[in-house]
């Protein structure tokens, strides 16, 4: 009989395959100077467009993995089923987007770089990692669904 | 000056091929178990662990909150190696003063959160995915971003 997996269920193998996406995600972050509070200022005042490619070389790669694999491949390779995270507009997305870009705006820190720099060592970016687990955490405590 | 040199003073190599890399994560990610790999959900998810309220307590957030905080150590893992194999070991500092790093961290937390994405989920994943609302989210963030970005600099 086939009982329905959870398809989020964490197996080793799967749980090998996602530290090392992790870490090319922190790896590339990290080549890509995005882990630099600094270098997205940068871009976000005009001086300096990078962050465009970081961000379209990312997507273009996740475009086509979100596009093609569902075509090419019946199920994941390690099981489960392709997940789709469909997003919404409404309220919340623009009020939460629009809060996210002024902290985004003030600190030149967003979560992956606040993350990665556990590993790099900043000691000075983990105050900004610091104020987005708390704004998890108030999000968390307030929110009603 | 070539437009290339006025657009990317630094370079432009680094760039493409960092976000290469990010996407490459996310590619397999999605090819071997079928995940979306935002990065901002595991801000909420973790908190499940902690509290119970019904919020948290969601299935979404229940039953993906293991392997997001694999990733996120991924992520950790993968900065290590850079800072070890390429930037000679050395810790990374920035200017940035401590309170814009604080007050921006929190508001950029919050927001992801309501918003349901950050650069990640919906400027990477979400584009990727074609997807229209993360289109406007992004146009969302990157516009109170350059608003906020270019007010400092005044202040």
């Amino acid at each position: 009989m086939n009982t329905p997996m959870n398809p989020h269920t964490l197996t080793l193998p799967k749980a090998l395959i996602t530290l090392l996406a992790g870490a090319l995600f922190g790896f590339g972050l990290s080549v890509a100077t995005m882990i630099q509070p600094e270098v997205v200022l940068g871009f976000l005042r005009f001086q300096d467009w990078g962050l465009m490619l970081v961000m379209g070389g990312a997507a273009g790669l996740a475009m086509l993995a979100y596009k093609g694999f569902p075509n090419w491949f019946k199920r994941p390779l390690l099981g489960g089923q392709f997940l789709t995270q469909p997003a919404q507009w409404n309220r919340q997305t623009v009020v939460g987007s629009a809060l996210f870009g002024i902290g985004w705006g003030l600190s030149g820190v967003c979560p992956g770089p606040a993350i990665a720099a556990l590993g790099t060592g900043n000691t000075d970016v983990l105050w900004a990692l610091a104020g987005i687990v708390l704004g998890g955490l108030a999000h968390a405590l307030t929110a009603r669904e | 000056m070539t437009l290339i040199e006025t657009l990317f003073p630094l370079g432009w190599q680094h760039y493409l091929l960092g976000g290469l890399t990010i996407g490459a994560g996310v590619a397999l990610l999605y090819l071997f178990n079928g995940w979306v790999g935002g990065m901002s959900t595991v801000f909420s998810s973790t908190w499940s662990y902690a509290f119970k309220r019904p919020f948290l307590q969601q299935e979404r957030f229940l039953s993906s909150r293991q392997w997001r905080l694999v990733y996120a150590a991924g992520v950790v893992l993968g900065a290590l190696v850079w800072r070890m194999a390429l930037a000679g070991g050395e810790a990374q500092h920035t200017s940035v003063p401590v309170w814009q790093l604080l007050v921006g961290g929190f508001l950029a937390g919050y927001g992801a959160r309501l918003g349901n994405g950050c650069t990640s989920g919906h400027g990477i994943c979400g584009l990727g995915a074609l997807q229209l609302p993360s289109l406007g989210a992004v146009l969302t963030f990157m516009g109170t971003a350059f608003l906020t970005a270019n007010l400092m600099r005044l202040v």
